[in-house]
């Protein structure tokens, strides 16, 4: 990989340091006589992988996957305010229906994404009632479409309505910009699949209070730079991902004196305030937009076989790479292990959904599982766990992230830049953290667990480099 | 049914913890449902939800936490409350395993790491050792059934990047004092010494040891690196290396004759070298070579051993090793207990190496030798499990190692062999090798012990006696204790050398007259 290209020392006048890869054996004899070894647990690469350096048109994957790298790692997200969906979100029209993950007819979405369609059709007036809801989305006069298509995100279903306030990210190196609507809060939600009136209830103050008191502040306090909030929040036990209550309390401390210079109602304040800081996974809408917009400079370079997009929309898994940006390789999607709030168990759940891998695409959420020791019961409960499960994703990934660290490991760089080749060559799937929605529509999170992405579309996506 | 719940005053627990706290009890025997969860109003109503009431519920404050239980018994509910402190820590102890699982992994972790080590099969050898050439680093490759096609490749890139490829097929390097693969404790000092063949390379640098001198450098090159496809890309290297260290005063290579290209290559190679070279090939005659006045050309590792030594101007010895007059008196002796069917010689070695060379002396003594390793091949033996008059058998072989452990690791292939051949009346001696050092197996006499007493007795019963003769490579320094080894087999009634080639010319004493 490219950190280790600087010239080494002759063997002959230098004491040795060795890297053992097999019997442990050798090793062993080597550290009784004082000589620096680490011991690699190599397993044989699937069989028939050959590494590919070069495609069929002959540019170098190798370059290719440096200039992404360099590209992502250089953006630096911004949030730059907050408007209405329709108003900035390209594409979106008045009976446009964003959801999470690749595209899917209504026909086939899960419980969780029919409920939330329903819920936010009802919340647009489009609807009466969320049997109304299903008639009228399976009339094909709604247009589906993945946020990804518009440079969206959303967690969970991920539906973005027309009249949903969204944040606005700006990529101030590139000038790109990515949107994702304002999070909920847990429980009984709308991008869990729940509707009803506590859902619309909480939708209407968001866009009557939250939003344009949000909106007042940003313009008056400017830019946020979201790139040095994620950084110190993985340096205060979040990874951004499935813990957020770190990059919550940054975002409240940020905006808070432009809220109360702009809000004349100090009981609208407070209210703001208590609502950002009860929501533990607030700035999640925060760190998806801004993972979006710092990958979405990758797009299109020839050749390269990291991911820009991982996704999920509750039926298929789907994964984008760099070399062929618009092209969607997908698989159903999995079961998640999880663990389930009191009342619910694994019968419950939906497969796993959501827009949120998009984080662990830009080298943070469940990558830097080790940053967020206090969430390590998803992956088996010690600390040393949390510290096995981002050392693995290491192996997959093309680099290490030059803005993101991690404190506990000598504050290592996270794992950045899914590679396709690695993914294959080492047989090792990204691991990913998520929440859990029931399966039917209407009633939202039931749990929260642990499951890799699904190994064929990464089988189809490799057989297609070969052809690249 | 039973509910019982307990409030712990502001214990704070984050919700995640919480939720895998709440698995492990609800693993318990008749539990029906828990709910570990902070006092929230919202946590509240869920356990509301769920049929748990209580006044102490309701005034518990948001960093209280509740844990509670519906079970089928009170006793269940008792236990599993009871048990709640174990089930906050319960986090089990693992077993550490290298978490590293690819080279770019251990390379993160020692940047710089100069060197990688390489024992997996040989299928998957290329692609690892190319990626550690990438990064820079050296290869120790003890992996063997690598293609000649792909190890050409990795030595033609590591020679572009001035790096150095160690084998495939390499046991033994010794760089800087250490140790790599199967080697001995061996003293620093001047001799630096190039081979293909692991046991070559330890007896050579086991005798300069024991000789009272040391060692640069060992370097092990490969068993294909002298063939004309490789043509020596390791083997130049690395005379280039010990001809440029300034510990290095005298150069030796001890190898089987290498290609006819290659060699003609390596002898020019030679008189351009700016140090004294000793060359050893085991099996060529010495007349094919011609030599200048810095060349010694010798054919066995002793005699490369004593001529490396006279380079640097002390002790002067003969030019080659010979028996002494009472080792030819042992040999008489020990002649003359055997029963008269008692004929042929029979050696069972774990070096490789020392079943070749034993060949040479053997046949340079007019002794006709079969073999499964043979160096004419002749005299290749059709079956390896049946020897014939007199067989010299290399157990290290394919035949004997595939999906078993090397006879350096494990004896009981060398044991095995060992009791039925003492059970063939015409064998009348047992040559064999014991090698010691990092690696090796840590008691290889003590594994042939029994047999060794076992062959003996019954061949006496038969109103013979089994001559059996052994070489032990190795130092005083080494973990296997030389002198332990040593003892055991004289009690055994061994006749021990300190090197395989005085094994194999008592051998030929022993076999003179017969």
């Amino acid at each position: 990989m490219a950190s280790h290209s600087e010239k080494r020392s002759d063997l002959f006048d230098q004491p040795i340091t060795v890297i053992n890869i097999g019997l442990t054996g050798f090793s062993e004899s080597l550290r009784q006589q004082g000589v620096p070894v680490i011991d690699v647990d190599w397993r044989p690469p699937p069989e028939g992988i050959p590494r590919l350096t070069h495609t069929k048109s002959g540019a170098s994957i190798e370059e290719a996957n440096k200039e992404t790298a360099r590209r992502i790692m250089a953006g630096r997200p911004e949030i730059v305010g907050l408007d209405l969906a329709k108003h900035v979100i390209p594409g979106m029209s008045e009976r446009t229906i964003l959801h999470a993950g690749p595209p899917i007819h209504w026909e086939r979405m899960c419980g969780p994404t029919r409920g939330a369609v329903m819920g936010a059709l009802v919340y647009e007036r489009l609807a009466r009632s969320p049997e109304a809801a299903a008639e009228l989305s399976a009339s094909g006069e709604i247009t589906f479409d993945p946020c990804h298509h518009h440079h969206a995100v959303g967690p969970m279903a991920g539906i973005i309505s027309p009249s949903m306030p969204v944040w606005i990210i700006e990529n101030a190196e590139f000038g790109n910009r990515a949107y994702c609507t304002l999070n909920e809060g847990l429980g009984k939600v709308l991008r869990y699949g729940a509707f009803g009136e506590d859902v619309y209830r909480r939708l209407r103050w968001m866009a009557d209070v939250l939003y344009p008191t949000l909106a007042a502040a940003f313009e008056r306090a400017g830019p946020i730079d979201l790139r040095a909030m994620i950084a110190q929040a993985l340096h205060m036990g979040d990874e951004c991902h499935n813990r957020n209550r770190a990059g919550t309390s940054l975002f409240l401390r940020a905006i808070t004196p432009a809220m109360a210079r702009t809000c004349e109602d100090g009981e609208r304040l407070a209210q703001v305030i208590e609502f950002i800081n009860e929501n533990d996974h607030f700035f999640l809408n925060l760190s998806m937009p801004a993972a979006k917009a710092m990958l979405e400079p990758a797009e299109g370079i020839e050749g390269s076989t990291i991911l820009t997009v991982m996704a999920r929309n509750g039926t298929d898994f789907g994964i984008r790479m760099a070399g062929d940006p618009d092209r969607w390789f997908t698989a159903p999607a999995g079961i998640v292990e999880g663990l389930f709030l009191p009342g619910f168990s694994a019968d419950d759940a939906n497969p796993d959904i959501g827009d949120s891998t998009i984080t662990e695409t830009a080298g943070f959420g469940g990558f830097a599982m080790a940053a967020a020791p206090a969430i390590a019961s998803f992956v088996g409960g010690t600390a040393q766990d949390a510290l096995n499960s981002t050392f693995e994703m290491y192996e997959i990934c093309y680099t290490e992230h030059e803005h993101f660290s991690i404190p506990t490991l000598d504050f290592r760089g996270t794992p950045m830049g899914i590679d396709v080749r690695f993914v294959m060559e080492t047989g090792i799937l990204p691991k990913l953290n998520t929440g859990i929605a029931h399966k039917d529509p209407g009633i939202g999170m039931v749990g929260a667990g642990i499951l890799r992405a699904p190994k064929e579309c990464f089988i189809e996506a490799f057989e297609a480099i070969k052809n690249w | 049914m039973a509910i019982g719940f307990v409030i712990r005053k502001n214990q704070y627990y984050d919700s995640v913890f919480l939720m895998g706290v709440n698995k492990r009890l609800s693993q318990n025997k008749g539990v029906l449902q828990t709910a570990v969860l902070m006092a929230s109003e919202k946590n509240k109503q869920l356990l509301a939800d769920i049929g748990i009431y209580g006044d102490q519920i309701v005034t518990a404050k948001p960093n209280d936490l509740i844990v509670a239980v519906i079970a089928e018994t009170p006793q269940v509910v008792d236990t599993v409350l009871g048990g709640l402190d174990q089930a906050l820590l319960a986090l089990e102890e693992k077993v550490l395993v290298s978490l590293l699982h690819t080279l770019n992994d251990g390379l993160a972790k020692k940047p710089h790491a100069n060197l990688a080590v390489l024992t997996i099969p040989g299928e998957y050898v290329f692609r690892e050792a190319r990626k550690a050439l990438d990064a820079g680093l050296s290869l120790f490759i003890f992996s063997s059934n690598v293609p000649v096609e792909e190890e050409r490749k990795l030595k033609e890139l590591a020679a572009e990047k001035k790096l150095l490829v160690m084998g495939p097929d390499c046991g033994t390097s010794i760089l800087g004092g250490v140790g790599i693969g199967f080697s001995n404790i061996i003293n620093r000092g001047a001799f630096g010494v190039i081979g293909p063949s692991g046991t070559g390379l330890q007896e050579f640098t086991c005798q300069i040891h024991n000789a009272g001198f040391g060692i640069s450098h060992a370097i092990g090159t490969g068993s294909h690196d002298l063939s004309d496809e490789i043509g020596g890309i390791t083997s130049f290297q690395a005379l280039d290396a010990l001809e440029a260290d300034p510990q290095t005063k005298v150069i030796a290579i001890i190898a089987k004759p290498p290609g006819r290209k290659t060699l003609e290559r390596l002898i020019a190679r030679f008189k351009l070298c700016g140090k004294p070279v000793v060359s050893c090939f085991l099996g060529a005659r010495m007349d094919s070579f011609e030599g200048g006045e810095a060349l010694t050309w010798t054919t066995t590792i002793d005699d490369a051993v004593l001529a490396a030594i006279q380079h640097v101007g002390e002790k002067p010895t003969a030019i080659r090793i010979e028996l002494t007059h009472q080792e030819r008196e042992l040999a008489s002796k020990s002649r003359a207990d055997w029963a008269p069917e008692q004929r042929f010689l029979r050696g069972l070695f774990a070096g490789g190496t020392f079943c070749y060379q034993s060949q040479q002396i053997l046949g340079e003594a007019g002794i006709v030798v079969h073999s499964n390793a043979p160096l004419d091949p002749h005299y290749k033996l059709a079956d390896p499990d049946r020897s014939s008059e007199h067989t010299l058998i290399d157990m290290g072989d394919e035949t004997y190692t595939l999906g078993r452990p090397h006879p350096m690791i494990d004896g009981t292939t060398r044991r095995q062999r060992i009791m039925s051949e003492s059970r063939d009346p015409s064998v009348a001696v047992l040559l064999l090798d014991f090698i010691l050092g990092f690696n090796a197996s840590m008691d290889p006499v003590g594994e042939l012990y029994d047999a060794i007493l076992e062959a003996k007795q019954m061949v006496r019963q038969q109103g013979g006696e089994l001559t059996i003769v052994a070489s032990i490579c190795g130092t005083k320094e080494d973990p296997q204790e030389l002198d332990l080894q040593e003892r055991l087999l004289r009690e055994a009634g061994v006749i021990v050398f300190q090197s395989n080639a005085k094994a194999a010319l008592f051998c030929c004493q022993l076999l003179k007259h017969v």
